[in-house]
């Protein structure tokens, strides 16, 4: 049994980027689980859009970046327009996959990319694969 | 069948008053109701089966008995047929006997030689696919309350006196607004107070949900108009020792309260030696109020033993000084923990229902906290957060997004000290994930009870409470606000947790009932009441002991039982228990019963309409 320890304060410096990188108040969230309920991707997430927000409300931020769902988010904003409390989840989804990325940074390290590699693949086959592919 | 008759005959002779010459010319009337009965009794046959039952000179059928053609139809036939008893078939006496009883008095027979014979609820509604057994049943039916009439005596309804004076019990919000109300209209009013001051629970709480206004100034003012007002007499640190009587008339004994101690049950000698003052009141109203459950019920809490550990008053106590500081060492809390749902909706080891208020007072305490300290943290335990009201949810959800007030979504389950911090196990359900939190002030919620004292208070005002102290209402829809004796009313959370605005509604509803029945000149009320046939009364005191209602009791000269007729609500209860067979209820006398049964049986002789007996 996982015991949730608060240690460092409701207001973790990881969870308040996320709030100011997706502009949200994630404590507005008051866990309908409308979100979930109405998501198409949600059939293949390891957490339910909800329990994401839920894991950011309580400080447990480096779980979420560890989720898969983060990045099954096709931010269809189904959720966004159907939320009662206006909060806009593909925005905190985004603002996850933001900090995921900074973290791991680039999958492809272009100063380490062989020249010839370079200048044989598609060019946007290798800028993509900067952002999307960080673990 | 002759010897049947001639026995009762004989009953119906014996023990009456002034019978002689009456229920000789009895009317009957057949409600059709639509096809409500037409469509599954034979009306018309009914009619004419009843022709023929003796004393019946009248029978007749009709569309709707309750319109006014129909009641025109019985006026005029009681004037015509000078008929001096009638019965009419239709629904049940709870619908239109009051009216029917105003019509025959309106033609000039006395209402209570009338009686309604049920053919709708008890006959045509659930004999629907039996017609001919319906029709018979209903014939059965209005033969045997022909015979009740027959026994019927002319009664006068009894009138009893209003003392215009209140008894108010308990000088929180909910009494002294019942007291105000009532005082200001005119009458006078005695506020009894167990403590040492007006204004109750108002006084210990700060600022109230959901606007977060002041209540200081305001409630001075009202303890201010209260003391002052002419018309009410306010006794502090008094308590109600008995009381006798009925509405309008009660007899009530107040005395010094008991020291709290004395409460929990050891009652000194040196009280009773005291002795009380008698009032004459009309009404009383019972608003005794709440406190929280002791924290020592709380085992899994602490118990109240572990230190920085309050219940939810002390907290607005803590929040009344300048800083907050909490209890132990005087620090200010960086965080504090609101356990909710201490002991409320807990059937094995608390309350079972929900306290009501909890859950606003709790946003309401975790955003003043937050308010007061801003670096500091605020995080609930709620396993609802419950917020009907109007603006009670926007005022949560502003103690989430505002206070950024952290909600948890399971039951604490144990705290504990350790070191200078309280450890507290609880559980988030919507994340599934254990919490552990230490924090360094704990509030709980503690469930909302009854005021020490309320169940025995109770007993001495015969006014019932609940398996868990509150008092009873007369209906929980209906009548919330009148207990089930009447003449005494109940307001604020005496009666169930209820918050500020609420118990002033009750209040308010309270006073208009007691404003109702002081307007009146006299109470009117059923003559159908016990009583004794001194004769026949050998002075046991059974029917004392059986009365529910401490209307009987024993005349020590007569030696004979007396009945207080005001008291008496006609249940019967003591004719059952008279071994001598000398007790009476009017108009319900054995052998009018034992007619009623023989009728329905078809023992009832059948006899030509101008036959007479």
């Amino acid at each position: 049994m996982k015991v949730a320890l608060l240690p460092e304060g409701l207001r973790s410096r990881l969870q308040q980027r996320v709030e100011e990188a997706s502009g949200q108040n994630v404590l507005a969230c008051y866990q309908c689980g409308k979100c979930s309920a109405g998501c198409p991707v949600a059939g293949v997430m390891d957490l339910l859009p909800n329990q994401v927000i839920r894991l950011v409300q309580l400080g447990l931020v480096e779980e979420a970046l560890t989720s898969q769902t983060i990045w099954y988010c096709a931010a269809c904003l189904t959720c966004a327009a159907r939320c009662p409390k206006g909060v806009d989840l593909p925005r905190v989804m985004e603002a996850l996959r933001e900090l995921a990325m900074e973290r791991s940074g680039d999958h492809l390290p272009p100063d380490r990319l062989p020249a010839e590699a370079l200048a044989e693949w598609p060019q946007q086959a290798v800028i993509g694969g900067f952002r999307k592919y960080t673990w | 069948m002759e010897a049947a008759r001639d026995r009762e005959e004989q009953h119906a002779g014996h023990g009456g008053e002034a019978r002689a010459g009456t229920g000789r010319r009895i009317g009957v009337f057949i409600c059709h109701c639509g096809s409500n009965i037409a469509g599954t009794v034979d009306v018309r046959r009914a009619a004419e089966a009843v022709r023929g039952l003796r004393g019946v000179v009248y029978a007749t059928d009709y569309g709707y008995m309750c319109s006014d053609p129909g009641q025109a139809l019985i006026r005029r036939a009681i004037a015509e047929q000078g008929l001096d008893g009638i019965v009419v078939a239709a629904c049940s006496p709870s619908m239109h006997e009051a009216t029917f009883r105003r019509t025959a008095e309106a033609a000039g027979l006395n209402p209570y030689r009338l009686e309604i014979a049920n053919i709708r609820e008890q006959c045509s509604w659930v004999h629907q696919e039996e017609r001919e057994e319906a029709t018979r049943k209903a014939i059965a039916l209005i033969a045997s309350l022909v015979e009740k009439v027959r026994g019927d005596d002319p009664l006068e309804p009894l009138g009893t006196p209003v003392t215009r004076r209140l008894l108010v019990v308990g000088g929180g919000i909910a009494g002294m607004t019942v007291a105000l109300e009532v005082a200001d209209a005119g009458h006078e009013v005695i506020l009894v107070e167990r403590g040492a001051q007006l204004g109750g629970r108002l006084s210990q709480i700060r600022e109230t949900y959901a606007a977060l206004s002041p209540l200081a100034a305001p409630l001075e003012t009202l303890v201010e108009r209260v003391r002052e007002h002419p018309r009410i007499r306010v006794l502090l640190e008094s308590e109600v020792e008995s009381a006798s009587g009925y509405v309008g008339s009660f007899t009530v004994t107040l005395r010094p309260a008991l020291p709290a101690a004395a409460l929990a049950g050891d009652r000194g000698e040196s009280n009773q030696a005291i002795g009380g003052t008698q009032y004459e009141v009309g009404a009383i109203v019972v608003a005794t109020g709440y406190e929280l459950l002791p924290l020592s019920r709380l085992g899994e809490y602490g118990g109240g033993r572990v230190a920085d550990v309050v219940d939810a008053l002390e907290f607005e106590r803590l929040l009344a000084d300048g800083v907050l500081r909490r209890p132990s060492d005087g620090r200010v809390p960086r965080r504090v923990v609101f356990v909710q749902c201490a002991g409320s909706r807990d059937p094995e080891h608390g309350v079972p229902y929900c306290s009501k208020v909890c859950c606003l007072y709790t946003a309401k305490q975790a955003l003043l906290y937050r308010q007061r300290v801003p670096d500091g943290e605020a995080i609930v335990f709620a396993i609802d957060v419950r917020t009907g009201g109007r603006r009670y949810e926007e005022f949560a959800q502003r103690a989430v997004e505002e206070g950024h007030v952290l909600y948890l979504r399971g039951k604490v389950a144990k705290l504990f000290r350790q070191g200078d911090r309280v450890i507290v196990w609880g559980v988030d359900t919507l994340a599934g994930r254990n919490v552990e939190v230490a924090a360094d002030l704990v509030v709980l919620a503690a469930a909302v009870v009854p005021s020490a004292g309320a169940a025995e208070l109770g007993r001495r005002l015969r006014a019932t409470t609940d398996e868990l102290g509150f008092f009873r209402e007369a209906h929980p829809k209906l009548r919330p606000v009148e207990s089930l004796t009447a003449g005494i009313f109940l307001a604020g959370a005496a009666q169930g947790p209820k918050d500020i605005a609420e118990t002033v509604s009750q209040a308010g509803a309270a006073a208009a009932k007691v404003l109702g029945l002081f307007s009146r000149p006299e109470l009117v009320q059923e003559p159908t009441v016990a009583t004794v046939l001194e004769e026949l009364c050998a002075g046991c005191g059974l029917c004392v002991s059986a009365c529910p209602y401490e209307a009987r009791s024993l005349n020590p000269r007569l030696r004979v039982a007396e009945v207080n007729a005001a008291l008496c609500q006609g249940c019967g209860a003591c004719v059952v228990a008279c071994p001598n067979k000398a007790c009476v209820v009017r108009n319900w006398r054995p052998e009018q019963t034992l007619a009623m049964v023989g009728a329905v049986l078809g023992e009832t002789p059948y006899r030509s309409p101008d036959a007479g007996e």
